[in-house]
């Protein structure tokens, strides 16, 4: 190097910082997977395929959902039933209306539990998710035992999420394996008359809206 | 006389099952790619609903994007009869869309 820059590179300088940590860089060697997807990537670039943008633009996409926007969308059908009947009939229109586009080509479609039934969802095959409301799956949903018990014993599996099913409240698993994308809109809890729009937006997790657990007042 | 006639649409794949039907889910190892878990083979179940029809993803998976569509359907189960040795209530269910070339009528 020409120029002037020879600052020293020891690493115990101290920054203004609360906390120590190791030196945050990406020093492993890539595995099998990451260098397969960066060989078909730059093969697709070079060939002209798509844009080096392209790729960024669909990560920008991705990370733009997040569970307000199904927080948003729950409490949006609890406080207008006409809304409510046209996001069940057609969950894109519903999700469209309020200006969320379904970018990936699914049918959206939202389950209403009741007092009387109780819906959760997964995906045994792989990790189908609603993710143009959600954003990204969490890593339990994904996982092999999240996807194999919950078919098999939804009720222990809720239950170890804290929600205790009663006998007389029907559990229904939805497996998607095509192309529906399911939302649980959950039973507005009683005591929550008076609560603002923000209030219950903050009692509809995501977990709420995946099933495996119900919206609580604190 | 040029009188115009309304062009008649001949519908050459009508759905062949509709909400109520009663089917089973075949048996069948097929190699590839098909989107029908092993724990539903074999299993008596009843439609829900026609969901519309959707690039065949057996075929999708090889490539082929860009021909018929085929039918899918919502169907449903009781959990018991999913598992024998299930723990939980007699009314409890189970949801899943299946292709149609997966149904099969039951005599």
């Amino acid at each position: 190097m020409s120029n002037n820059h020879d600052h020293d590179h020891d690493h115990d300088h101290n920054h203004d910082h609360d906390h120590p940590h190791a030196e945050i860089s990406h020093d492993e060697t890539p595995g099998y997977y990451e260098i397969l997807e960066i060989s078909i990537r730059e093969l697709l670039i070079e060939k002209g395929l798509i844009k080096p943008d392209d790729v960024r633009k669909q990560i920008e996409l991705l990370d733009s959902r997040h569970p307000l926007l199904g927080s948003k969308m729950v409490v949006k059908a609890w406080l207008d039933p006409e809304f409510k009947k046209r996001l069940l009939a057609n969950g894109n229109h519903g999700a469209e209306e309020m200006g969320i586009s379904i970018y990936d080509d699914t049918d959206f479609t939202v389950l209403e539990s009741t007092p009387d039934t109780h819906h959760v969802i997964v995906c045994t095959l792989c990790s189908c998710y609603p993710r143009a409301i959600l954003g990204l799956p969490p890593d339990w949903y994904k996982s092999k035992e999240y996807r194999a018990r919950t078919v098999i014993e939804p009720r222990k599996v809720l239950a170890e999420f804290g929600t205790v099913v009663p006998d007389n409240v029907r559990v229904v698993v939805n497996d998607s394996t095509a192309a529906q994308r399911y939302l649980v809109l959950p039973v507005r809890p009683a005591g929550t008359e008076n609560f603002t729009e923000e209030q219950l937006e903050a009692i509809v997790t995501r977990d709420t809206m995946i099933g495996v657990t119900v919206p609580r007042i604190n | 006389m040029n009188e115009s006639k309304p062009i008649v649409v001949v519908d050459h794949n009508p759905p062949k099952f509709e909400a109520g039907d009663i089917v089973r889910i075949s048996v069948k190892f097929p190699i590839g790619h098909y989107r029908v878990p092993m724990y539903m083979r074999g299993k008596k179940v009843e439609i829900v609903r026609n969901l519309g029809s959707y690039i065949n993803p057996e075929e999708e998976a090889f490539g082929k994007n860009a021909g018929d569509k085929m039918w899918c359907y919502m169907i449903k189960i009781p959990t018991t009869e999913l598992w024998s040795n299930y723990e939980g209530q007699a009314n409890d269910e189970h949801q899943i869309e299946v292709f149609e070339n997966w149904l099969e009528n039951i005599e």
